[in-house]
């Protein structure tokens, strides 16, 4: 102290001023500088991942958005459906099965066999029928009148034509062509050698094949190797002269092992044969192959129809008419066919070229018209992808957040006023509080068991229903909407109280006039938070039964419903690629009613901070 | 208490005076710890009060005793016997509401309601039921502001909020927002504390003229500024009330040393 006093002001400057002051004072900011280094990039590595995680899902989503309808000439009409659409329970009846089937059908009068028929049925969604009906029932002038309804087609046909089911590409005809037909296969000849291509393709085929039974046949021979090895073994325990029952087994296995050492022998040459005979059929360039459906396939665009290759060698071919061509097509120049060569073989797709065909058939009459899918945002679940719909899962959220936010809200609001200003500060309240707080750390799942037992098994209230979902999520926000009012409470500064208080209000006009206003944003802020966890909870509904399967969008909170994660959940499960689609595209009107229900918790927000 | 009648001085008071408020025993615990020890003073009609004394002395403690503002820290007790108009404050028939109406108070920091002057004012007399119509809402806001000294400086803007007054304004707008409840005492916890010079002066000019219409207790730092506004002063020393008489005396004359240690500036 006396130094200081004393005035030593050189000395005293020179703590702040010296070489080592610098260097402390350069390492402070170093670290300043660190850190803000690791935030920037933190922050940069999440925003970088959200874009991801987003761009993945839109991307994988954005084609379930529109759809494909086809709009064939249905004949709606006394004649087909059985009435004139003046009676309401006659159109109920009729068959749009039948009127569908013989629709599509017409189109393709030259598809005749059964296993043919079936599958052109199946470009067509199966609800397609279900759908018609809806439509005549809700305007029944349809009957007999000249609009075209429309119908959905089927979700492979669907993925096809958004191009999701094979890459192609065409080649132009290089050749003249002659054709022969023996019965219904076109035996095609070429004056050049144009199926080159697909002829490589096909051995490219067997040299995979025969590559995995080479690979086979090595491990045929390990196993070989090991029983060989096993016999000697045996071999050399008995030579040591064992016991009559030990010598009895040993002797039991070895010739067991010896019966198993030769037939691994015969497959092992039953491998090589097969091996070395595809080696040969790949190394024979001039062989031609049969095109099998684990082989490219190939389409020739010939005589107004179409004809898919059923075998080729260099410059000849075999094919079977998949459209009709022209009845007396005998040649073809180099300009008048093309070929087709789809990239994904037949046997690893879910949509036949078949099919493919077809389709590309009902596109170029003008039936396909691609929309806006109606049916994904007005329509409940469905095991077929191209009829099930997201809104039977949005509406049953929207019961659900309903009863949830009217149970915990003014719940957990009342709660936390009682708590922060009422309740006397003892060691019950200190209990009650560490409880909540650690109620809001309990797993979901515990609060849906909570539900089943009590709600459901007790009470006996109904499964399923949006009700009881909500008063179960309701469970599950509580705490976080009593911590977070409570946290918003206690940051009004205690003046406003005394302020109050002190002209004579009560304690609930304190509350009630002043205090809570004051920490609406705050309670406001945590209850968006307890609605947006709700709002993507799963486990605890699974447990009440809103997993279940419900066609239906919901109408009452006591209607069957399930929400949107648990669709999304369900839908994940599904192997159709459509439902994948579908999957992602529920994943973004999940976030969309999630960003819904934020701005609306934003406004709000506004409206009471504006109040000072 | 019978030193404090044997100071009562006749001419000091300008009319025949009548004891308002009064504490008897007074005692104060936060929770083990003692805060005021068997305090007896008497709050004359038509007065001004001062506490004084240095700080946690217990001057403010005694002041929210006289509208139990101290019901609110749960770990607080009062023994003694406090009353207004000969009737126990801390009787069970007495309901704090009503008694906060008839005593009110202004804070140390002015603490308007984030809500329009208007409001601020009128908040009062709205809770009570003073007023049937906006007309007399009217009135007892404008004549609450005028008495404030505020009227002048906010009649055009009294839909804006209270908080965007300067700090002299807001406290100005507490005591009006104090005065239209009608009580019959305000109590003020160093209202001037946070102000500059000059709105300090203004609001003395205040209490001064409030005098009229209120009994006034003010808790104050400033030895002047007791001297000035009060007509009788308290010192607090420890939580004990060492001293009280008419200002001038206390001042001028105190009886006892550590008064005499205070207002000389030697203790504190």
């Amino acid at each position: 102290m006396t130094d200081l006093a004393g005035g030593n002001v050189q000395e005293i400057n020179s703590i702040h001023t010296s070489d080592e002051a610098r260097a402390r004072l350069a390492k402070r900011y170093r670290a300043e500088g660190n850190f803000k280094w690791l935030g920037r990039s933190a922050i940069g590595v999440s925003v970088a991942f959200l874009l991801l995680l987003l761009s993945s899902v839109v991307s994988q989503g954005i084609p379930a958005f529109t759809f494909n309808f086809a709009q064939l000439p249905f004949q709606l009409n006394a004649e087909t459906l059985g009435t004139d659409g003046s009676d309401a329970n006659a159109l109920k009846k009729a068959d749009y099965d039948g009127l569908v089937r013989n629709t599509i059908r017409g189109e393709f009068p030259h598809v005749t066999s059964r296993k043919g028929k079936r599958l052109l049925g199946g470009i067509l969604s199966s609800g397609a029928p279900v759908y018609l009906r809806q439509q005549v029932l809700d305007d029944p002038s349809l009957v007999g009148g000249t609009k075209t309804p429309e119908v959905p087609i089927s979700d492979f046909a669907d993925l096809y034509l958004k191009g999701q089911i094979t890459p192609s590409s065409y080649v132009d005809g290089g050749a003249n062509l002659t054709f022969a037909l023996d019965d219904k296969s076109y035996s095609i000849v070429a004056d050049q050698p144009v199926f080159t291509d697909q002829l490589k393709a096909a051995k490219a085929r067997l040299a995979v094949q025969a590559a995995s039974l080479r690979d086979e046949q090595a491990g045929q021979l390990r196993s070989a190797a090991k029983l060989e090895g096993d016999i000697v073994a045996y071999k050399e325990r008995l030579a040591a002269g064992p016991e009559a029952d030990v010598k009895e087994r040993l002797e039991k296995s070895l010739e067991k092992t010896e019966e198993d050492l030769k037939l691994v022998r015969v497959r092992i040459e039953q491998l090589a044969s097969k091996a070395d005979e595809l080696d040969a059929r790949i190394a024979n360039d001039g062989l031609g192959e049969t095109l099998t459906a684990d082989m490219p396939s190939a389409l020739l665009y010939v005589g107004g129809g179409v004809l898919k290759l059923t075998s080729v060698t260099n410059s000849t071919a075999t094919a079977e008419a998949y459209m009709p061509v022209a009845e007396d097509l005998s040649a073809a120049a180099p300009s008048d066919w093309r070929l087709r060569n789809m990239e994904v073989v037949e046997a690893n797709r879910k949509f036949s070229d078949q099919e493919i065909v077809w389709t590309d058939e009902l596109v170029e009459r003008g039936y396909i018209r691609n929309g806006f899918n109606s049916i994904f945002f007005s329509r409940g679940a469905s095991r077929e992808p191209e009829m099930a719909g997201v809104w039977g899962a949005v509406v049953g959220s929207a019961l659900t957040l309903i009863v949830t936010l009217a149970l915990s809200f003014p719940l957990g609001v009342a709660a936390a006023i009682y708590l922060e200003e009422f309740a006397p500060k003892n060691r019950w309240t200190t209990l009650i509080e560490v409880n909540i707080n650690n109620l809001a750390a309990v797993p979901s799942i515990v609060f849906g068991l909570l539900g089943l037992a009590v709600f459901l098994n007790y009470f006996e209230l109904d499964r399923s229903a949006p009700y009881v979902g909500g008063m179960v999520l309701a469970l599950m926000t509580l705490p976080t909407i009593i911590i977070a009012s409570r946290a918003a409470l206690r940051a009004v500064p205690p003046s406003i109280r005394e302020a109050a208080l002190g002209i004579g209000a009560s304690r609930l006009q304190t509350v009630t006039h002043h205090v809570l206003p004051l920490a609406m944003p705050g309670i406001l802020t945590g209850t968006i938070i307890g609605m947006a966890q709700a709002l993507g909870e799963t486990a605890p509904l699974l447990m009440i039964g809103m997993v279940a399967f419900v066609v239906d969008v919901p109408a009452a909170f006591s209607d069957p419903a399930t929400v949107l994660p648990v669709q999304i959940f369900m839908w994940a499960d599904f192997p159709e690629p459509a439902f994948q689609q579908r999957t992602s595209a529920a994943i973004m009107v999940l976030l969309g009613f999630l960003i819904a229900m934020n701005a609306i918790a934003v406004v709000l927000r506004k409206k009471f901070e504006r109040r000072w | 208490m019978s030193v404090a009648t044997d100071l009562k001085q006749p001419e000091a008071q300008p009319s025949p005076e009548s004891v308002k408020m009064a504490g008897r025993n007074v005692s104060v615990f936060y929770g083990e710890k003692q805060a005021l020890f068997d305090v007896d003073l008497d709050i004359v009609e038509n007065q001004v009060v001062s506490l004084i004394g240095p700080s946690g002395c217990g001057k403010s403690t005694f002041l929210r005793c006289l509208n139990r503002m101290n019901d609110t820290i749960d770990i607080c007790r009062v023994g003694g016997e406090i009353t207004l108009d000969g009737q126990d404050i801390y009787d069970k028939a007495i309901d704090v509401v009503e008694l906060r109406a008839r005593v009110g108070m202004v804070f140390q920091k002015p603490n308007p309601f984030p809500k329009s002057i208007y409001e601020n004012v009128a908040y009062g007399p709205r809770i009570h039921g003073m007023t049937s119509t906006k007309d007399e809402l009217d009135e007892i806001v404008t004549t609450s502001l005028r008495r404030a000294g505020l009227w002048e400086e906010v009649k055009d803007r009294l839909d804006q909020p209270g908080t965007g007054l300067s700090g002299g304004q807001q406290q100005r707008l507490c005591i009006a927002r104090a005065i239209a409840t009608k009580p019959e005492v305000l109590l003020m916890d160093e209202p001037c504390s946070a102000l500059d010079p000059i709105a300090t002066a203004i609001i003395e000019e205040l209490i001064d003229e409030l005098r009229e219409r209120f009994t006034i207790v003010i808790v104050t730092h400033s030895m002047q500024q007791a001297a000035r506004v009060s007509q009788k002063t308290a010192f607090f020393h420890l939580g004990k009330l060492i001293e009280e008489g008419p200002t001038e005396q206390i001042f001028t004359n105190p009886h006892h040393q550590k008064t005499q240690d205070y207002i000389t500036g030697r203790i504190g």
